[in-house]
């Protein structure tokens, strides 16, 4: 276990590494930081100055191993735009980003389980292929048409909640929720279905599919020959066994709705970190963009190993594996 | 220890939302607006930043000694009035009396001076507002001198935006100058605000909303009815349409112009259409003896004013207009617009003629060949997220230059890399799209920064902006002589010399200026300024 852990751990400080590093090339063409900071109308010889107080007259070997060893420390610079620090930015728009995706998630994960068991189970029902058509429009639609057709429905049309923000948020010290207040827990309904759906509704397929799968193999069959009863065999056998790639499925879909709150946020002007980054690209504020990816990266690579844990939990054929790697 | 801290946190929270639900309660007897504009205000630093809508957006809570009214006229502002002596080198400012900054200090000569020092001082982003290096002399309290090198008619056309700070207040938080962009400390002044204005900052979460309240003891009579100003980034423009149709806000700037019928097709909103001062414009390189990015070899095509005038000649302004701008956009002749300098009326544009265009372009020496059957190809650069519709203005142009047998290579990019491969000093382009603004409303700034002679890489504070690099001596000379010039119209003559002379040389091809697009709640009446400025004190709200 520990060995695979370690194993795993490694393999993430490279994928960091690779992270930061495509992140940083990639800056090199977004555009020129300078002439967004000072303006149209700015002298040649005060861009020029600030080029070269900046570093980016560097070269590029210098700017990135600059960048590693003040980000090791947690220091990620000063937004050019801004002025601030950027850990302090990305901290001031953590929660927001947090709340959504975590309460996204939760609702995807549980609607799409139980969703997809009942379809499993009721087959043949009406209800069940409703839910099953109507999931085809989660799968198909693109996240920015579902938000911006809510708020033409709910916020134009209808007038029920709110079409952008977050409300009135309390703060815990430097967490804020909008749970507490009801504009809070208003405007968070439209986002979460926005950033969940495509989530649900894949969950839901494939716990349908494993569960259609997993009933068909022999020991489900003997364990009804053994008289246990519906509930047993469901959710003892048959679900559990069901659970393995939709963990997997779910861990990586939590990282993408982490990364995918970009859009997100933007229809719904969430103030996220995915917010955030979009406008950084366009005033090309390099030291939020790159913090930002390092920060997408982590999740991706937190995720997974929460995940490579978890699949010891539940899957006993995989600890006899350790010994002798497959790979 | 930890529980402690949580629950101290917690009280502050709470005490949050109690003000906040407090200050919502008597919401119905006050006047609140809600503003929603498609960029943030990054910093709340009067010298941090050279952007119309952030000094716009601060002009609400800080003045300048000079202000502008509804039509841009200067009016005063902290300066009574004022005067000009010794011939044009010395002007005397007579300052308002018993002014005060929002925190209760006096407002003086002192702040003046001061202000004068800080908007040069390093990282000042506002250096331009006292170019030629004026000095500042306190004669008392509340007159100021100030001593110039030269004559300079248009000392103060720009002061308008150049905001006075409290001296005391800025010496107490250490923000003598603002802050590098490299400074690892916020400066006090980018996230506090301290002015004289009829507004005063009490809340300001950066990419979140800013919140402005009535100053109650602001000097002037309010022109508005408003308590409050909540100011809302929003950047995705169908969120920011719904949000106004929706009635969750009162203005937002810009519509985009598909929805602009929509919006008046609505109960509770309208858009208010203006014309804004910048031009859009194209220009060529004129100055490489080859072109960067073009089939041509050997000869830069642009040098030759047949081949420029056919390029004029053949974009259809008119189809632009109606199809790209959809009516929102006034066709110009020149590159400042008519609100700013009047006379330029007198010119007129060459008319849209596909014939006369083909056949300069014949006689110039460049007839079709090949089994294309063009002339040249060569590139267009082209911003596609920095003016109203620029991306769709390059298509249209493309499709309009092939009627004259020129290839167009469009290279449509985001701004930041736009402007990298446009701008000084490498000037990367053989054909491109712009738009300029005078920043101090005058002729000279468009003479000066478009047109004068440049060099190479755009040193020497000269034509710094003509990225085409078009020269003339006559116009060089008119620039300087307009400078100094204190004879209204002897100067405007010269003017207008100078853009008759551009004009016939063809050294830019003017397109329009494009119009502001508002959306307002039909509870509210506002001044919407040429000048696309967010002022929110002649805002009246039913």
């Amino acid at each position: 276990m520990l060995a695979y852990i370690l194993r795993s751990l490694t393999q993430a400080t490279l994928v960091m590494l690779a992270v930061a590093f495509i992140a940083f090339s990639m800056f090199r063409y977004v555009g020129d930081p300078v002439a967004s900071i000072v303006g149209q109308d700015a002298t040649l010889k005060d861009r020029q100055e600030l080029t070269e107080s900046l570093g980016l007259n560097d070269p590029f070997p210098l700017q990135f191993v600059r960048f590693l060893g003040n980000a090791l420390q947690g220091d990620f610079g000063i937004s050019y735009r801004q002025g601030r620090p950027v850990a302090e930015l990305l901290i001031e728009r953590l929660p927001a980003t947090i709340e959504l995706a975590v309460i996204s998630a939760a609702v995807a994960l549980g609607l799409g389980l139980i969703l997809g068991i009942y379809a499993a189970l009721n087959r043949r029902g009406v209800i069940a292929n409703i839910v099953m058509s109507l999931s085809l429009i989660g799968v198909s639609l693109p996240t920015f048409l579902i938000g911006i057709g809510l708020i033409f429905l709910f916020s134009v049309y209808l007038r029920w909640l709110p079409s952008f923000g977050r409300g009135e948020v309390v703060a815990f010290g430097w967490w804020t929720t909008g749970l507490l207040t009801d504009s809070g827990r208003k405007s968070l309904i439209m986002p979460v279905i926005t950033l969940g759906f495509f989530q649900l509704t894949l969950i839901m397929r494939l716990v349908r599919a494993e569960m259609l799968e997993v009933m068909r193999t022999e020991y489900i069959k003997f364990a009804r020959a053994r008289g246990l009863s519906d509930g047993s065999v469901h959710f003892r056998h048959a679900l559990r066994n069901a659970m393995v790639p939709v963990i997997t499925i779910t861990g990586l879909q939590l990282g993408s709705i982490i990364a995918f709150a970009i859009v997100t946020e933007t229809v719904f002007n969430w103030p996220g970190l995915g917010a955030l980054f979009v406008r950084s690209v366009e005033v090309v504020d390099i030291p939020v963009m790159a913090a930002y990816l390092m920060f997408v990266g982590l999740v991706f690579v937190v995720v997974n190993l929460i995940v490579d844990v978890l699949y010891f939990l539940v899957d006993p054929r995989l600890r006899g594996g350790i010994t002798v790697p497959s790979r | 220890m930890l529980s402690k801290r949580r629950l101290l946190s917690f009280a502050a929270g709470v005490a949050l939302v109690a003000g906040a639900s407090f200050g919502a309660a008597p919401a119905s007897a006050q006047q609140t607006l809600r503003w929603a504009f498609q960029g943030n205000l990054n910093t709340l630093d009067p010298y941090g930043i050279n952007e119309t809508t952030t000094l716009g957006l601060q002009g609400n809570v800080y003045e300048g000694l000079t202000k502008r009214g509804k039509d841009l006229k200067i009016i005063p502002g902290l300066a009574e009035r004022w005067e000009v002596l010794d011939n044009g080198l010395r002007w005397r400012f007579y300052l308002r009396k018993g002014v005060k900054f929002h925190n209760g200090n006096d407002f003086n000569a002192d702040d003046v001076v001061f202000s004068a020092q800080r908007v040069v001082a390093n990282n000042s982003q506002l250096t331009s507002r006292l170019s030629g290096g004026p000095e500042f002399v306190k004669v008392d309290d509340f007159t100021v001198d100030v001593k110039l090198k030269s004559p300079n008619p248009i000392l103060h056309y720009a002061w308008d935006t150049w905001y006075i700070m409290d001296k005391e207040w800025t010496e107490a938080n250490n923000a003598q100058i603002p802050p590098a962009p490299q400074a690892t400390t916020p400066g006090f002044a980018t996230i506090n605000a301290n002015g004289t204005g009829p507004f005063r900052i009490t809340e300001h979460q950066l990419g979140v909303r800013t919140v402005f309240e009535k100053n109650a003891n602001w000097w002037g009579k309010p022109e508005h009815n408003l308590d409050r100003v909540i100011f809302t980034p929003i950047t995705s423009a169908p969120t920011r349409v719904a949000a106004l149709l929706s009635g969750e806000v009162d203005v937002i700037d810009p519509v985009p112009l598909q929805d602009v019928p929509r919006i008046n097709a609505s109960a509770n909103a309208r858009v208010l259409e203006g014309p804004e001062v910048r031009t859009i414009y194209l220009s060529f390189d004129q100055m490489r003896p080859e072109l960067t990015a073009s089939s041509v070899k050997g000869k830069n095509p642009f040098k030759d004013v047949r081949v420029r005038k056919a390029f004029y000649q053949a974009v259809d302004i008119e189809a632009i207009r109606r199809q790209v701008m959809r009516g929102a956009a006034v066709p110009a002749a020149s590159l400042i617009s008519p609100l700013f300098f009047p006379q330029i009326e007198q010119i007129k544009r060459h008319p849209f003629d596909l014939a006369a265009a083909n056949k300069l372009m014949d006689e110039a020496g460049y007839p079709r060949t090949g089994a294309d059957n063009i002339r040249f190809e060569v590139d267009l650069d082209c911003p596609n997220d920095r003016y109203v519709n620029d991306g769709p203005i390059c298509q249209a142009v493309t499709a309009m230059l092939a009627r004259i047998g020129v290839k167009i290579n469009l290279q449509a990019v985001p701004r930041a890399a736009f402007f990298a491969k446009i701008n000084s000093p490498i000037y990367n382009t053989p054909f491109y799209l712009l738009g300029w603004t005078p920043g101090t409303g005058d002729a000279h700034n468009v003479l000066i920064d478009l047109m004068h002679t440049r060099t190479a890489d755009g040193s020497g504070g000269r034509g710094q902006f003509n990225n085409g690099g078009y020269s003339n001596a006559r116009v060089d000379a008119l620039t300087s002589q307009v400078l100094v010039e204190i004879d209204t119209a002897k100067r405007d003559a010269m003017i207008l010399e100078a853009f008759t002379i551009l004009h016939n040389e063809v050294g830019y091809i003017p397109l329009h200026q494009q119009a502001l697009a508002w959306g307002v709640a039909k509870s509210v009446e506002l001044t919407q300024r040429a000048d696309n400025q967010p002022l929110f004190y002649w805002v009246q709200k039913k």
